[in-house]
């Protein structure tokens, strides 16, 4: 399942689980047992109780992807699974870079960047600067090309998040 | 947005209304997780246990006694009994009970719980643990084995609250009997045990948010797969052991029998369709008929009974049923689409579809295509007449033959893996539902006895056979069991095919691997005087004409009794497909 071809594409699957010890483990460990491609894999609270909201990116054929979702539904944990790819999404991604500026023009560069890029400066040393940006990963991706030839020290990736748009919900009923 | 059709309907779910429903005989009080546990196994109606004591569970062993009811059998190995537990439940369709200590006693049931994962047996086996404090600190015997078990259960717990342990004992014992029965593995600390809580009687209900197995399949689907079959020319039906377990004996054979559609059984269905029958096919794949394998190919319909198209059943997947329309019915939503598409997918519990399917069909005849599919069958029936008799020799086909003969339709036959299991499955003829237990997906050398122990204490009526038919590898690897059946009178009977090598790996070192017979060789004991050592009743058969006298006196021998048979070191099963070949190009003959 793990070859990849022509057929592939970037899901993006949200997934309700309820909060049990190792739920996570599991469904991690499912990705691993049966060769999954995740990309990336964020988790946190919702606004029910016990409930956590997972957002996957999973490349795959759309049978891959299909018996993906079932195998989570066999997950005891697992409450609802949505494949929101074919919405009209809103997807975001957060990453904080500390990239070096030790030039004063470098550093009017990094600053001019992250205006451009709605980023917010969270730290500034002698010789570095750090930035948070929020936006889709193409936007990430596009600052983080920027910043390279500075020369990026650390940096850090939430991987993405997702809702959809209108007054339409999704929640774990 | 595309919300997934949830295929288990996630809806509000408890467990009431089913019809596993707790017996509430007890008195509320103060009590210790030991006695807890007794309370709730007695509940469910447990009346035997297989299991081996150790330091974690002591305090449990401490309050066994008060116990009666609770049978608890001392295995020789925790796998072995694992083992005796989910044949046990297989052959009940109870859930089977199993007990190990913490560290090597958990992780000797590894494979037992893996055995009955691959072959959806309601098992639930209980683990002790070290005390919660001292967790993750690699105590004495310490394992995770939660972990170590997380992808071969269909769920697992760690109790850390003697609050706790009833609810989690309910659910572990729902779990693993209903929807696609499985293994459930309940973790529980030594301090769990001993701690004391107000127990209010084992709960009659429990909640599981994320677990509802539909048993009810879409009326549409249904209608449509009945429109499929009325219309087709060359229908099939290829079922597994999803018939046995949803006890669907009398649907099946009114659905064949209605529509006159021939009936494929894949190893481990085997036994829930009569053999005899004369619409039954027997045993597709990889040891299975030419007429069966060439009745799937040209099949326009294949029916697909709470089956997954294992790769033993399939072969080559590119040339499986490559014109076929496929209707897969089957309580797991992940198993329909996995190997084979599905033209119409039904998603539900064999019995429930198929009482409604049925009403749908039409009577029917498909005299050319059953007549087709006998041409096929002769050259097969041939082939079996000539393995059959053989002089000067002592076939092992002849021996099952044989067996069926004396033991009579009623007989339940357990198997080890390999050769032998292959030749079980070819001839003796399966007349009794549920009456052939085999561990089919997992393949797992050393079930046959323990499996057969479980059998015989599952099965109250002594005039039913219990055999195990073993090879001599198969054999070793869980031969410490004959103790067991001594200390506790497990009338077992064992049947071991001796041929001094482990067969099927020897046939595809034969067919596959130039011949070069590298570790197939293996000795045993004198399995005579082993049996003995142990006080147990044994035999050799090296003769055709002693067979039958010989499994008639063991079968009536008040005991437990062994019967050795020396059968030829080159003996193969045949026909056979190669691994990852088309099921259209079977070998019938050894060169």
């Amino acid at each position: 399942m793990a070859i990849a071809t022509a057929n592939q594409t970037l899901h993006t699957i949200v997934v309700y689980l309820e909060d049990e010890p190792g739920a996570l483990n599991r469904v991690v460990s499912l990705f691993r047992r049966r060769g999954y491609n995740i990309e990336s894999l964020s988790v946190g609270h919702t606004e029910e109780a016990n409930i956590s909201r997972m957002t996957l990116a999973v490349r795959g054929e759309d049978e891959v992807i299909e018996q993906f979702t079932k195998q989570l539904y066999k997950l005891l944990e697992v409450v609802k699974v949505t494949d929101v790819t074919e919405d009209s999404t809103i997807i975001r991604e957060m990453a904080i870079i500390k990239v070096t500026a030790d030039k004063p023009e470098s550093r009017a560069e990094i600053m001019q960047f992250s205006e451009i890029f709605k980023a917010r400066v969270l730290d500034v040393a002698a010789d570095a600067i750090t930035v948070e940006i929020t936006g889709p990963e193409e936007d990430v991706e596009r600052f983080f090309a920027l910043l390279r030839r500075y020369g990026i020290k650390e940096s850090v990736r939430t991987g993405r998040i997702a809702i959809a748009r209108g007054s339409v919900a999704n929640s774990a009923i | 947005m595309t919300m997934i059709e949830n295929p288990i309907g996630k809806a509000a779910r408890t467990t009431a209304g089913l019809p596993i429903q707790a017996d509430n005989r007890f008195t509320p009080r103060e009590l210790d997780g030991a006695r807890i546990l007794c309370e709730c196994l007695l509940a469910e109606g447990v009346e035997t246990m297989f299991g081996y004591p150790g330091g974690v569970l002591l305090p449990l062993y401490q309050v066994l006694g008060e116990y009666p009811e609770l049978r608890h059998i001392l295995v020789r190995h925790e796998q072995a009994g694992g083992h005796a537990a989910d044949a046990y439940g297989r052959v009940t369709n109870k859930v089977g009970v199993c007990m190990g200590t913490s560290g090597p006693g958990a992780t000797n049931l590894v494979t037992a719980i893996a055995t009955a994962h691959m072959d959806s047996s309601p098992l639930v086996a209980i683990t002790g643990q070290v005390g919660r404090a001292m967790i993750g600190r690699d105590s004495f015997q310490e394992t995770d084995i939660t972990g170590i078990t997380l992808p071969i259960t269909k769920h697992n717990w760690l109790v850390m609250d003697t609050k706790d342990l009833a609810e989690t004992i309910k659910k572990a014992f729902y779990l693993a009997q209903s929807g696609r029965p499985g293994p459930v593995l309940v973790d529980i600390p030594k301090d769990v045990f001993q701690s004391k809580t107000y127990f209010a009687g084992y709960p009659t209900e429990v909640k599981l948010r994320g677990y509802s197995p539909n048993y009810f399949g879409h009326g549409r689907q249904i209608k449509q797969a009945a429109i499929m079959i009325n219309q087709a020319q060359r229908p099939v039906i290829l079922h597994g052991h999803g018939v046995t377990t949803s006890g669907a004996y009398q649907e099946l054979a009114e659905l064949a029998e209605k529509a006159e559609i021939p009936v494929i059984s894949t190893l481990q269905g085997l036994s829930a369709f009569p053999s005899a029958h004369r619409l039954s096919l027997g045993m597709p794949g990889m040891h299975g008929g030419i007429h069966a394998n060439h009745a799937i190919n040209e099949s326009d319909v294949l029916i697909a009974i709470g089956m997954r198209f294992d790769d033993r059943v399939t072969g080559n997947l590119k040339t499986f049923a490559r014109n076929s329309k496929v209707i897969h019915i089957d309580i797991d939503p992940a198993e329909i689409g996995k190997n084979v598409p599905a033209t119409i997918p039904i998603v539900g519990d064999i019995k429930n579809v198929l009482q409604v399917l049925n009403k749908s069909v039409e009577e029917k005849t498909h005299t050319d295509w059953l007549a087709k599919i006998a041409e096929w069958k002769l050259r097969d029936t041939k082939r079996r007449a000539a393995e059959m008799d053989r002089r000067g020799i002592l076939p092992p086909q002849f021996i099952i033959q044989q067996m069926r003969q004396v033991l009579g339709g009623e007989a339940v036959i357990t198997v080890d893996v390999g050769q032998h299991q292959m030749w079980v499955a070819q001839h003796f003829e399966f007349e009794k539902a549920n009456s052939f237990i085999s561990s089919g997906g997992l393949g797992t050398m050393g079930f046959g006895l323990p499996a057969a122990m479980g059998c015989r204490l599952a099965i109250k009526d002594q005039n039913i056979p219990v055999w195990t038919v073993t090879g001599d590898g198969g054999f070793q690897m869980n031969l410490q069991e004959l103790a067991t059946c001594v200390q506790d009178d497990i009338h077992v009977k064992i049947a071991i095919f001796n041929n001094g090598v482990l067969g099927m790996i020897r046939q595809w070192q034969s067919v596959f691997h130039d011949k070069r017979y590298h570790s197939t060789p293996i000795s045993g004991p004198d399995f005579v005087k082993l049996a003995e050592a142990y006080g147990i009743k044994a035999w050799r058969v090296t003769e055709q004409s002693e067979v039958a006298r010989v499994i008639k006196e063991a079968n009536e021998w008040p005991g437990p009794a062994l019967v050795e048979f020396v059968i030829p070191e080159a003996e193969m099963v045949m026909p056979m497909v190669p691994p990852g070949g088309s099921n259209m190009d079977a070998i019938e003959e050894a060169e």
